[in-house]
């Protein structure tokens, strides 16, 4: 199993020239493990064949998670437990009460959506505080964009289709599993 | 290079006519219907009592419509004697103000459209964004319609200061001498003086609208950005203009038919609504255009980006619709709550359907990013969208104009397709007139490789 743990990595700095060395790469059937950039590059996603995120179908569960939650809280809050006489309209109901709960119940929907996605992107991500930063080079969060290749023992042939495509630097690495 | 031009289609064009022709023919319906005198009003009264739901509610509309018109309040208090004979003359002048008020109702109504995408267009302008200026011809098309639309808005309210019809109680010396509130109100509320604040914007509009039509069909022969840059600095100055002038339009135009009411973010409201009925056009515009092989440029991105708009414009909507509603009902003043007392009961299915259909229908529809480049989508939102605000223009007009005597029927139909058939008629003449894309415009690049 040495071979396995044997990656290259190539060094740019522009990210159209690094969106155009992912679809090289992805073309010739080279299986890319990461790619390391200072900000978003747009597109990135696609050409790298990842798929696409469910992140959206999350917000909406925990969106509707919220908005149940505010109104078993309102109701026990305004209506239950000390009922209160709103607007002067003492109908002590939900319903017909709702009106000035509305700005509450879309409060706690976006609340819960926003906080519960970005808790989901850092489990997903294996991101938590304190985490020790996984890029190979200090300079991918300044102005470098690294791809990191599983070797799989076709160094060569991976070598020469970097330079090609405008790497600035092509080292090998040992991953310490 | 080939310059693509649209050719508009003998069927459109008999499309709109026959639109145009059986509106008028609907409308003429209505006005010839229409009761000539409080006998006439009474006998079609009792016609109704006979099958419909007016029968049970009989004693509760005189309590309504008193509320609903303060003015007739006055009048009936005082004469509690002759309170039927009061009730039969406002029920009378309800129903002759129907086929008024459905003329009035579609006309601004497809005006609307046209003010709403002008100003969509400016904010484009302004904004020097990349990815519409594809569908600037689409748009410079539809606003062609502002001028002659608003031409016969400003006529019917000239009409209205004839005394041609109620529509507008503060237009009847009558009524204002009777009525403390409405006089105070007189410096500001009178015929000649909202007549010619009306022509002072749809002057303004239109010039902005001649100046930037002429620059850019001028920036698409043009070597250097000049036009260009003449354009963005008129569209940032007329934005300034059109947000000041659009509210005071609204209040004369729209919440003067309630002259005891006010709210303060009513010009928001009809800015909104008039907003998202433009955008909803240009798209369905855009869409008709590419099914019949032109605008071959537009992709799914441009769609996805006007379906972005169509969906946050329903949502900006329905916050301003909720806020103005709840602001009233929390403080519970009663010449401020009558307004959504009127609404809710008298037009239940109107007003909250509204909501329906601007709100929860596109909110439902479009949330999905994939479901934003498809067309049949886009289409049916869109199509659901304005008809939804049309409902809205009626809810903002017909509950002063005939109470609980409102009807979906052959008149207000009429009135709308009168309206839409003049309305596709200048538009896609107007199409014919330039080139169908706005080669010139330096973001053209950007327009035509633009995708999400």
């Amino acid at each position: 199993m040495v071979e396995n743990n044997k990656y290259i990595h190539a060094l740019y700095d522009d990210d159209d020239t690094l969106l155009n060395a992912v679809k090289v790469l992805r073309e010739n059937k080279f299986g890319i493990d990461e790619v390391y950039t200072p900000f978003p590059v747009h597109g990135l996603d696609k050409v790298m064949g990842i798929n696409e995120t469910r992140i959206s179908i999350m917000s909406f569960i925990y969106g509707c998670i919220g908005f149940s939650i505010a109104v078993l809280m309102i109701n026990f809050i305004m209506i239950e437990d000390w009922p209160q006489n709103i607007g002067g309209k003492p109908s002590f109901t939900f319903f017909e009460n709702m009106p000035s709960f509305v700005p509450v119940l879309f409060e706690m929907t976006v609340y819960f959506a926003a906080h519960l996605m970005v808790i989901t992107f850092y489990l997903r991500s294996k991101l938590w505080p304190f985490k020790k930063s996984e890029n190979p080079l200090k300079s991918t969060t300044d102005d470098k964009f690294l791809i990191e290749i599983h070797s799989n023992g076709e160094d060569k042939k991976i070598k020469a289709l970097l330079k090609k495509t405008g790497a600035l630097e092509i080292n090998m690495h040992e991953k310490e599993e | 290079m080939v310059e693509e031009r649209y050719s508009f289609n003998r069927k459109l064009k008999l499309l709109s006519f026959s639109l145009m022709i059986l509106g008028l023919m609907g409308l003429c319906f209505g006005f010839i219907t229409a009761p000539k005198n409080i006998q006439e009003a009474r006998e079609v009264m009792s016609n109704h009592s006979h099958g419909e739901h007016h029968s049970e509610n009989s004693i509760k509309n005189t309590e309504k419509i008193d509320i609903n018109s303060l003015s007739i309040m006055y009048k009936s208090k005082k004469e509690e004697v002759e309170h039927s004979n009061s009730h039969d003359e406002h029920v009378f002048h309800q129903l002759s103000n129907k086929p008024w008020a459905a003329l009035y109702v579609a006309a601004f109504f497809f005006f609307m459209i046209s003010l709403g995408t002008l100003a969509f267009y400016a904010i484009n302008r302004a904004a020097q964004v990349g990815w519409s200026p594809i569908l600037f011809r689409v748009m410079e098309g539809i606003t062609a319609y502002m001028l002659p639309g608003g031409l016969i808005v400003i006529f019917i309210l000239f009409l209205s200061g004839l005394h041609l019809n109620h529509l507008f109680i503060w237009m009847d010396p009558e009524v204002v001498s009777h009525d403390k509130i409405i006089a105070a109100k007189k410096g500001y509320l009178n015929v000649p003086f909202v007549l010619a604040r009306g022509l002072f914007f749809l002057a303004g509009w239109s010039l902005y609208r001649y100046f930037s039509r002429k620059f850019s069909l001028a920036q698409d022969l043009a070597k250097d950005n000049k036009y260009h840059r003449k354009n963005f600095r008129i569209s940032a100055a007329f934005l300034v203009f059109y947000i000041v002038t659009e509210s005071i339009m609204s209040w004369d135009w729209i919440m003067s038919i309630d002259p005891h009411w006010f709210s303060t973010l009513f010009g928001w409201y009809v800015f909104a609504s008039m907003f998202v009925s433009g955008i909803s056009t240009i798209a369905l515009v855009t869409i008709y255009l590419k099914s019949k092989g032109y605008l071959k440029e537009v992709n799914d991105s441009h769609i996805h980006d006007l379906g972005k708009f169509m969906f946050g414009v329903s949502v900006f909507w329905t916050y301003l619709w909720f806020s103005q509603f709840m602001l009233i009902w929390y403080s519970n003043i009663p010449e401020e709550v009558t307004y959504f007392i009127t609404r809710m009961e008298d037009y239940k299915l109107p007003f909250f359907g509204m909501v329906v259909m601007n709100f929860i229908f596109p909110f439902l529809m479009l949330m999905n990013s994939d479901y934003k480049r498809m067309n049949t989508f886009i289409v049916t939102t869109g199509v659901v969208i304005i008809i939804g605000h049309y409902i809205d223009v009626f809810n903002m007009i017909m509950p002063s104009a005939v109470g609980d005597q409102w009807f979906i029927g052959i008149t207000e139909i009429g009135g709308f397709m009168f309206f839409m058939g003049l309305f596709i008629y200048i538009v896609f003449n107007e199409l014919t007139k330039a080139p169908l894309i706005a080669k010139g415009d330096p973001f053209y690049g950007e327009s035509e490789r633009f995708h999400y």
